[in-house]
């Protein structure tokens, strides 16, 4: 891993310029949208990945509860933050393109923008507990907060999705069959973004890391500082990997 | 199974009548819940009619905030001379400390809304048009459901900084469904425009997931420290 | 051509966010090494 790094961020940044210049160039025009549908190669990939790296926060957080290691801890933290960031991108771009498209900037009876919406409310909520809990066991309230949210998806979904059955709104009309060339530059952009999505997320863990490895020396050094002990040879000054 | 019946019972019983002599969380529920109902008669001033269509969501605002005031006291209270930490080391089954706060604060929350709901009829002039009776089953269900993710997040943010404020953040986006249901279900029973069959079986889902999910996790949260 | 300004601005976003957040990672990292080659040296 460490010795492939940096080959990963080139590649990752050559595949992000190929894939936005599909989006921009090579994919054809939409027929009834014009040029503005080409939002959907950053919004719908960006959409995916943030709902993978929530998948993710649930198995890491499942994994804590049962087997307490820490590594899916910091797991299911990344995934989350990374997640979240991802969603906002999502909620971000959704008004963008839906003002021109449908004429409002927001549709509260549209079930993806909603549930998309209230899972991101959910994850930051994850993160603020996280944030603000000063016991040593935010570990184990977090990964009961992530399981909480994740059953909570499905009823988002079902609940949003009869309430707007009840109330008719202008929703896109997404069916129909796609292009292949729009699916094919979709799929480019998908991958594009993942492979960045994964570099964000390691550089993430490993900041977790050293932020750990710095709140334990400190702790160390509280006790050597207090004169509970003598010289040690404590791996204090090894550079984080 | 019978010590859990036990301390449940004698749980419940103790904050019951801890509550009946002071009234502190009935009483500052009650003013906040009538302080809410006075701003938004104010503040709207609606028709018969147009009530009918907004006083769901009114009611539910009052009484979500209402709750959240209760539940932040559930947990404060045991905190005070250690007692949670007796409960901590005790043998007795943590479930049954879980069932009791829950029932407790659902108690709370029912006689609130029991005497909060004429105010609003009166302020609001309502004429229920659909089947009045469905209006029970939603406010029980509805409020079980966020009376038990309350009191779970509530033992949860106990060791956070400012928790007070820490618990509506965790617990109003995972009852967000909840609230749909019960605001859609009142609204569509007090204009009687459609049917609220769907609303109850969405709390009921909502009721059975999220109870099997605090009594399966509560122990660990208990614990936790 | 109006629609064209809301592509920009959905894309220019985007990046945008992401570069906000790569660069509180980054200043946390620098923040962080700084700490630990305090904490190196203390010992």
């Amino acid at each position: 891993m460490k010795k492939i790094f940096p080959i990963l961020p080139a590649l990752s940044a050559i595949l992000l310029i190929y894939a936005s210049y599909q989006a921009l160039k090579v994919a054809p025009t939409d027929a009834l949208q014009g040029d503005v549908y080409r939002i959907i190669y950053y919004h719908v990939p960006s959409a995916w990945t943030a709902f993978l790296l929530f998948l993710i926060n649930f198995v890491a957080s499942i994994t804590y509860l049962v087997w307490r290691n820490d590594k899916s801890d910091v797991l299911a933290l990344v995934s989350a933050e990374v997640g979240v960031v991802f969603c906002t991108i999502v909620l971000v771009t959704g008004p963008i393109w839906a003002r021109p498209v449908w004429g409002i900037w927001w549709a509260p009876g549209d079930i993806r923008l909603t549930s998309t919406l209230v899972l991101w409310l959910i994850y930051v909520s994850y993160l603020v507990l996280r944030k603000f809990s000063t016991s040593a066991q935010t570990q184990v309230m977090a990964a009961a907060l992530a399981v909480f949210g994740a059953l909570d998806v499905p009823l988002v979904y079902f609940s949003i999705w009869f309430f707007r059955t009840q109330h008719p709104q202008p929703v896109i009309g997404g069916g129909g069959s796609m292009d292949p060339r729009m699916l094919h530059t979709l799929l480019v952009s998908w991958l594009a973004f993942l492979l960045f999505a994964f570099l964000v997320c390691w550089s993430r863990y490993r900041l977790e890391l050293l932020k750990r490895g710095v709140e334990r020396a400190e702790a160390m050094e509280s006790l050597v500082g207090a004169g509970a002990a003598a010289t040690t040879s404590l791996p204090l000054g090894r550079s984080p990997r | 199974m019978n010590s859990l019946w036990a301390v449940t019972w004698a749980t419940l019983v103790k904050d019951v009548r801890l509550e009946w002599r002071s009234k502190d969380a009935l009483n500052s529920m009650l003013f906040f819940s009538l302080l809410v109902v006075v701003i938004f008669v104010f503040s709207f001033d609606p028709l018969a009619e147009e009530s009918r269509h907004i006083v769901g969501g009114l009611v539910w605002i009052a009484f979500l905030f209402a709750a959240v005031v209760a539940l932040n006291q559930t947990w404060a209270r045991e905190l005070r001379n250690q007692v949670l930490d007796a409960y901590r080391v005790s043998p007795a089954p943590a479930t049954g400390l879980f069932i009791a706060k829950a029932v407790g604060n659902f108690i709370f929350v029912c006689v609130l809304e029991a005497l909060m709901t004429p105010l609003f009829v009166i302020f609001y002039n309502l004429h229920v048009l659909g089947p009045a009776w469905q209006l029970v089953p939603i406010a029980l269900l509805g409020t079980w459901a966020l009376v038990v993710n309350g009191t779970f997040f509530a033992a949860m943010s106990l060791r956070t900084r400012n928790r007070e404020i820490m618990l509506p953040l965790l617990l109003f986006p995972v009852s967000i469904p909840a609230v749909i249901g019960m605001v859609a279900g009142t609204t569509a029973i007090l204009t009687g425009e459609d049917s609220a069959h769907f609303y109850l079986v969405l709390l009921l889902t909502y009721d059975v997931v999220f109870t099997t999910a605090c009594l399966a996790l509560f122990r660990t949260i208990l614990h936790a420290e | 051509m109006n629609a064209f300004k809301f592509l920009v601005a959905a894309y220019v976003a985007t990046w945008l966010i992401h570069g906000v957040y790569i660069g509180t990672l980054v200043a946390r990292f620098r923040r962080l090494r700084a700490r630990m080659r305090e904490l190196g040296k203390g010992q």
